[in-house]
């Protein structure tokens, strides 16, 4: 099995739009962003399986074997 | 005097007179300059019952102490007047480069009165001030009438209307630069029933500064901010504020047809990253702008490019619509701006009539057998926008607004709007804080009034957990407040990802050589919102108007992230009222007037 990563903006150089990354059990957001080369204060937003928070904490948070993230760096607008 | 001009130009359109007067200067260190100045020097005027289009309504043009000074985005204006879309108090904001040359031209303000028998346009530079003859530009396009002004006043900054303007669209807007809009809340419309067409201001003046080397540094300091900060010094300059779309889809609450749900599978299509990579071709910054989120890009218009869509625009005129064409969208987004109309309005507008079509209320018939107005169909955008912005047919009916055009058929609720101005691209059903600001914005539906996607969403500059309500009613008090002095620099509100109150404060202290700290700036930013909320109450606008459309508080959102949720208005405005020292119903106390110097 594999985690869908969707990525946006600049994370998207050399990476692709979304990236599949092998499951292990037990596998949190940490373990994917290291996969990915990307450290956590690069990172302004952060959604595991649907759900968002506070990026440190989401990144403790256990995926789910057919589970998904979408990470940001710092975007906004108006 | 420091930082302002300290000239006020009056013009009365009805008697051609012209004449200056001096700024009170300590008028002006109380409300800041800009949105708070503006609407003081309004409402000294201006009996609050008036109606918009009526000779005694004024329109003010203003811009802030920073404005044409070295301080990063320093180059803003706002427009001041009684809006005809909501009843309230209108200030709507726009960069470029005219808001410096106003005041290159040698003045803070210009206080426009009366109505002009036949179209004219105003020519400001620093020797002389003219009402000179319109005639051969009514009906022109934006870009048309911005060309031949420029021809006739070279070096001029040409600020103009479009014929939505001229034929008093409730959402027409002020177009300056060619694609810099003052656009919200139908200012261009007080404009058109004006006879005015355009404004051209040109000249070298430079305001006096209380502390040059001063304001330097804190210059330097401010500039180096933006540059460092993830958001202004990367994401933007980069993308754009559309790249907004994907992280706002993400969230499920990126409105689709309508705000009839949250998320959109297509959005990739019309994405900040999209654009970037297949229709940027450079940035298109505003004055004195290190930031440069404006955008310049492909277009079979012009082969050198023209201006890009914003975030707001590329969603009404796609997820809003039920579309996924970029290329409608950046056409959209161009006749807007040639037509002189809001872009979110009138998105919104086409929205609202096609849910109208879905459930039967707008009909064939009553299209004429024209386009139809339907949900996904790509080929009505641009061929409606045209109609609405020249009031064409069942364009008349569109150029009102979505409110009453849903009014027109009895059922208001499928208009999106609060105050009956159009909801942005944000839906608050999934971030607590923003529905609240949406509802207690004094110029009814906006996002720009307090941006609280930045903690609730994008976690800027701390991350909150958007369906929280604990917490809200503050956040939303400071942000208003904060953005109410922004907006009243002559700053763009962008710098705010990067820079705090402490930073606006030192500005305006080295600019003007007053002495404030974070705090008072912030009291200052207060002191504006209640004034303007005092206008409002005026004008008859009331507290029951602070609320959200019927779907958005009793309708769970059908999908994604945020499936299942309303907005819990109900619980979060006592509390609201309560951190703004309001009483129970809405109303600012006294004892909370006399503290910001209001009574
Ligand atoms: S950040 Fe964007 S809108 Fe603001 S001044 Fe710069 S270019 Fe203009």
């Amino acid at each position: 099995m594999a985690i869908k990563v969707k990525l946006f903006a600049n994370f998207r150089e050399g990476r692709g739009k979304i990236v599949e990354v092998d499951y292990t059990p037990g596998m949190t957001g940490q373990d994917v962003i290291d996969s990915l080369g990307i450290t956590a204060p690069e990172i302004a937003a952060l959604i595991v399986d649907g759900v968002d928070g506070k990026v440190d904490a989401m990144l403790t948070v256990p995926i789910k074997e057919d589970g998904y993230m979408a990470i940001f760096p710092p975007v906004a607008g108006g | 005097m420091f930082g302002y001009m300290g000239k006020i130009l009056r013009i009365n359109l009805t008697t051609g007179e012209i004449g200056t007067e001096d700024l009170d200067f300590e008028l002006a260190k109380k409300y800041i300059g800009g949105r708070g100045l503006g609407t003081k020097l309004y409402m000294d005027e201006v009996d609050p019952k008036v109606d918009p289009f009526a000779a005694e309504n004024k329109i003010v043009f203003i811009n802030g102490p920073l404005s044409g000074t070295a301080t990063p985005t320093g180059g803003r204006y706002m427009v001041v007047t009684k809006s005809p879309l909501t009843g309230c108090i209108a200030s709507s904001n726009s960069g470029g480069e005219w808001g410096a040359y106003l005041k290159y031209a040698g003045y803070d303000a210009i206080i426009v009165e009366g109505k002009a028998s036949l179209p004219v346009y105003i020519s400001i530079d620093e020797e002389k001030v003219e009402i000179l003859p319109a005639l051969d530009l009514w009906g022109k396009m934006v870009s048309e009438t911005s060309d031949a002004l420029k021809e006739k006043q070279p070096g001029a900054k040409v600020l103009t209307i479009g014929p939505a303007g001229e034929k008093l669209s409730q959402m027409a807007a002020i177009m300056n630069e060619k694609d810099r809009a003052a656009g919200r809340s139908g200012v261009g419309a007080v404009m058109g029933s004006k006879n005015l067409k355009a404004i051209t201001v040109k000249g070298n003046l430079k305001p006096e500064i209380a502390n040059p080397d001063g304001l330097k540094a804190v210059t330097k300091e401010c500039r180096t901010l933006i540059k460092e900060n993830g958001v202004t010094g990367g994401g933007l300059p980069t993308y754009g504020t559309a790249v907004l779309v994907n992280i706002i889809n993400e969230h499920g609450v990126y409105p689709t047809n309508n705000f009839q749900g949250g998320v959109d599978p297509n959005a990739e299509a019309v994405s900040g990253e999209t654009l970037t990579e297949k229709y940027l071709i450079k940035r298109n910054p505003c004055h004195h702008c290190p930031i440069g989120c404006g955008r310049w890009v492909k277009s079979d218009k012009s082969p050198d490019g023209i201006g890009g869509p914003e975030y707001e625009t590329l969603w009404v005129f796609a997820a809003d619509l039920g579309i996924d064409d970029m290329e409608v969208v950046i056409d959209a987004n161009y006749w807007c701006n040639e037509l002189g109309i809001d872009t979110i309005s009138a998105g919104a507008t086409l929205a609202a009539a096609m849910e109208l079509y879905q459930r039967g209320y707008i009909t064939d018939e009553m299209l004429d057998d024209d386009v139809i107005l339907k949900f996904g169909n790509a080929d009505s955008v641009v061929h409606w926008l045209k109609k609405m912005g020249n009031r064409e047919g069942f364009g008349d009916l569109l150029a009102r607004g979505s409110y009453r055009l849903a009014d027109f058929f009895g059922v208001p609720e499928y208009s999106m709007s609060v105050k009956k101005q159009d909801l942005p691209a944000y839906d608050p059903r999934g971030i607590q804080g923003m529905g609240l600001q949406y509802a207690t914005s004094n110029r009814g539906g906006c996002h720009v009034r307090g941006y609280l996607i930045s903690p609730e969403i994008l976690g800027l500059p701390e991350k909150l957990d958007r369906f929280e309500l604990a917490g809200k009613p503050t956040w939303a008090k400071i942000f208003q407040d904060l953005t109410a002095v922004i907006d009243s620099t002559g700053l763009c509100l962008f710098t705010s990802f990067a820079l705090g109150a402490q930073q606006y404060a030192d500005m305006l202290n080295e600019t003007l050589g007053t002495n404030w700290s974070a705090d008072d700036v912030l009291l200052a930013g207060e002191r504006i919102w209640n004034l303007e909320k005092l206008f409002n109450l005026e004008a008859g606008i009331s507290p029951d108007e602070d609320t959200l459309p019927p779907r958005l508080l009793e309708e769970e959102m059908p999908e994604g992230p945020t499936k299942g949720w309303v907005h819990k208005l109900d619980e979060l405005l006592p509390l609201y009222y309560k951190e703004r020292g309001w009483d129970e119903d809405g109303i600012p106390t006294e004892e909370r007037l006399e503290k910001l110097g209001l009574l």
